[in-house]
């Protein structure tokens, strides 16, 4: 995301202007968040999948991105199962767990990915400032886009700033332990990292303003909604609306 | 060129909220000579001083004057920030597009050049720089002496008639440094300098000013005294009696 990585590229979905992929994604997450269908998330998760397919990006930075979710995940398939209850349970040794937990853990699983997935397909593959600039066009409050395309750039800073601290500490032969000097020292080194990038986030703001800036980030590369953009919403739209259908069919 | 000066401060104060004393203290500044340096210790207030010119910090009492006339709206503000260019002393916090290309259209876009316009604007002037082949470059990857160039290109995209640079020339290289140097000379504008460097100051021709207990004043001639020797502690401006 601090390069923009996923939104090089020359694809069907990098060509697609970004109000249309905005209201698309808005349309699946909504969709694949609000199923209690596993058969209906397992079909989000395969359609995302295809979209990304599309987009013709690396496949390990992607993948990269998943792990990352599913470290989270994990954690609801170590807790989900021995503790959910309900009336079937699975023994395995000394554990019993319980079969909805299971399903439960199953269902945010695939729903999680099936929605990382589609937001590097279709938000990922446009730059932040025209994202930004089409959620302006969209009507979308001003103070909103901003602080969307603010936390891009303070995301970025902070993560320098901890960087160069982090690497500060090092030099001086800092060595992590399980230790009250340890403690202190990460507690310092977050602390400062808040306050060096505040103030790193105000320069750079100051540095904005001196060059015109009013709180409309104007893209460089202009987009230009075609009709083939229409198509596409419409596609993902029938495509989506589906596979919620079937999920009230097979609940 | 009109007889106005571009930038007057008059009796400008200015006190840092919490802080005990005012950092400036009545201080009157015109520009009135074409290339100014501005010499003083760590921590006298000169970039304090740039800040107010460009409105970033309101002074607590005093006028900031414009072409002759006091800077009253946002919109003369504008038209000064438009005017004036400020090369911060730190570049880091200067560029923050992801590519180089974005960052310097990024002032042509605000002033209303349309996209294609602001592109061109912006190649010309990384050409003008010797910055060719640099459009698509990660910001954020390049060298500090890169940065310090193009920084200087996304201000000088919006075509200014007079540029602050805060210590351009620290933590250049020689090479980059002697590159910077023949670029500010090339260019037909005002320029105030911030700098310990006294050689740069002497090579860009500058009237030298010295902020001091809140004050600013020229430096008498006969005691300004450029030289190109080395000394073991020769970053802070000094007199010496040979
Ligand atoms: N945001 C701030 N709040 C309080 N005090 C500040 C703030 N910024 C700067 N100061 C203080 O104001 C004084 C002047 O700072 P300024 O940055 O203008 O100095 P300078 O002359 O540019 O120094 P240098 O040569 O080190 O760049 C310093 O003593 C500094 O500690
Ligand atoms: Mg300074």
């Amino acid at each position: 995301m601090m390069d923009e990585q996923f939104a090089e590229g020359d694809s069907l979905l990098h060509k697609r202007d970004p109000k249309a992929k905005i209201i698309a994604s808005a349309i699946f997450i909504t969709a694949a968040a609000l199923t209690r269908s596993s058969t209906a998330a397992a079909m989000f998760l395969a359609f995302a999948a295809i979209l990304c397919a599309l987009t013709g990006l690396p496949l390990r930075p992607i993948l990269k991105r998943l792990l990352a979710v599913n470290s989270f995940t994990f954690f609801l398939w170590i807790t989900l199962p021995p503790t959910y209850g309900g009336n079937e349970f699975i023994t395995l040794g000394p554990l019993s767990l319980s079969v909805e937990g299971i399903r439960l853990a199953a269902l945010i699983t695939l729903k999680t990915n099936a929605v990382v997935l589609a937001i590097i397909a279709l938000l990922g593959t446009s730059r932040i400032a025209n994202t930004g600039h089409a959620l302006e066009t969209l009507h979308l409050p001003q103070g909103l886009c901003f602080i969307m395309l603010f936390s891009y750039r303070y995301i970025f800073v902070i993560y320098q700033e901890y960087q160069r601290l982090v690497r500060a500490a090092r030099l001086r032969c800092f060595k992590p332990a399980t230790n009250i000097h340890t403690y202190r020292t990460f507690g310092y080194l977050f602390g400062m990292t808040l306050v060096k990038s505040w103030n790193r986030a105000s320069r750079v703001h100051q540095a904005m303003i001196l060059r015109g800036f009013d709180g409309h980030l104007i893209p460089l590369s202009q987009d230009r909604y075609r009709r083939s953009d229409t198509l596409f919403l419409l596609v993902i739209l029938t495509l989506t609306l589906s596979i919620a259908l079937v999920g009230f069919q097979y609940p | 060129m009109s007889k106005q000066p571009l930038i007057e401060l008059r009796n400008i104060s200015y006190l840092y909220p919490h802080s005990t004393g005012p950092i400036l203290e009545n201080l009157n500044f015109s520009t009135q000579e074409k290339h100014i340096g501005v010499i003083g210790s760590n921590g006298c207030g000169k970039t304090t001083f740039f800040q107010i010119i460009v409105g970033l910090l309101t002074p607590t009492a005093g006028q900031l004057l414009f072409h002759g006339k006091e800077i009253k709206d946002k919109n003369r503000m504008r038209d000064l920030r438009r005017e004036v260019g400020f090369l911060f002393q730190n570049s880091d916090d200067q560029l923050f597009s992801p590519t180089v290309i974005e960052d310097v259209a990024f002032g042509p876009l605000n002033l209303g050049y349309s996209q294609t316009a602001a592109k061109k604007t912006a190649i010309e002037t990384l050409a003008k720089l010797g910055l060719e082949g640099f459009e698509e470059r990660i910001t954020h990857r390049l060298s500090g002496g890169e940065k310090k160039l193009v920084a200087l290109a996304t201000i000088l995209a919006m075509e200014p008639k007079m540029l602050l640079l805060d210590e351009p020339t620290n933590n250049l290289d020689p090479k980059t440094r002697l590159r910077l140097i023949s670029i500010l000379q090339g260019l037909d504008l005002h320029q105030i300098i911030i700098s310990h460097d006294w050689d740069f100051l002497e090579q860009t021709g500058s009237t030298l000013y010295r902020i001091e207990d809140g004050h600013i004043h020229r430096c008498e001639e006969d005691h300004i005294h450029v030289h190109s020797h080395i000394h073991k502690a020769g970053d802070y401006p000094h007199r010496h009696g040979h």
